[in-house]
């Protein structure tokens, strides 16, 4: 189990308050990212008409997204508390495999290199990276 | 068999045509050797990889990424047969390196991050994806001769 250091929420927290106003940028980019680079993806998303990188629902569900990672930063010091409602909605609602988890994650850092290519140094990619597994867990909480 | 569409050879042959290999190599091997610190333990005559700065500035990482960038070269050349291209190269790393394949997915992740802040916007979701199918059949190809 991966405890967050002092220093990796520091991190965290410095580096997204760089993300917060590109919220909606950052989501949909990652989010349209996770659709063309890994297909099954899309079979959470086939109530949408559009699919496309940048179509309305993507952007809207990128920036959905993305604040529930805010609120993840907000609560770093007690990700299972904070995350509740998210699990409980993840595991009952939406029952998306945690395998997924990994996958955004991974096209989120994707995105954040590319968009802070100065700012996301190694030492930020792996306090992020800490961070975004354990928000993983906590989301899946509540599965079972 | 592996089927690459045009789009996709296009794509890895314009992405090594134009790569930085021994400024994407090293700040590659680097990162993964922070970012997953257990990867250190092939790289115990690597001199000082105390903490970030020392990986970042080693000149022995930095050299050491180079080679392994360049050992993708067979595969962007050889694309039809990754396979057997790196048949040889699979049996060294299992038998005589001894190193987790896994691994290689974590090399490649990190790899797929550095490209990306070199390429900037040009690293469309489609060119990650062609990217990622790339480096995801030079991993299975490495993984291929362990017993």
């Amino acid at each position: 189990m991966t405890c967050l250091s002092a220093k990796d929420k520091d991190t965290v927290k410095v580096f997204w308050a760089k993300v917060a106003d590109k919220v909606e940028e950052v989501g949909s980019d990652a989010l349209s990212r996770m659709l063309a680079v890994y297909p099954q993806t899309k079979t959470y998303f086939s109530h949408w008409k559009d699919l496309s990188p940048g179509s309305a629902p993507v952007n809207k569900h990128g920036k959905t997204v993305m604040l529930g990672v805010g609120q993840a930063v907000a609560c770093i010091d007690d990700l299972n508390a904070g995350l509740l409602t998210l699990s409980e909605l993840h595991a009952f609602t939406l029952r998306v495999d945690p395998a997924n988890f990994k996958i955004l994650s991974h096209c989120l850092l994707v995105v954040l290199s590319i968009k802070f290519p100065n700012d996301f140094t190694p030492e930020v990619h792996v306090s992020l990276d800490k961070f975004l597994a354990a928000l993983s867990r906590a989301l899946s909480e509540k599965y079972r | 068999m592996v089927v690459w569409t045009d789009f996709e050879r296009a794509t890895i042959t314009d992405i090594f045509s134009k790569l930085d290999y021994e400024a994407v190599g090293g700040a590659t091997l680097a990162r993964c050797l922070i970012v997953y610190p257990w990867t250190q333990r092939y790289f115990g005559n690597f001199g000082n990889l105390y903490n970030a700065a020392a990986i970042l500035g080693n000149p022995m990482i930095a050299k050491h990424g180079t080679t392994i960038l360049h050992g993708l070269d067979r595969a962007v050349k050889n694309m039809d047969n990754i396979k057997a291209t790196y048949a040889e190269l699979s049996v060294l790393h299992s038998e005589k390196l001894h190193v987790d394949p896994d691994n290689f997915k974590l090399l490649s992740d990190c790899l797929t991050i550095v490209v990306a802040a070199q390429l900037g916007k040009d690293f469309t979701g489609e060119v990650q994806a062609a990217f990622q199918k790339f480096l995801a059949v030079v991993v299975s190809a490495l993984g291929r001769q362990y017993h």
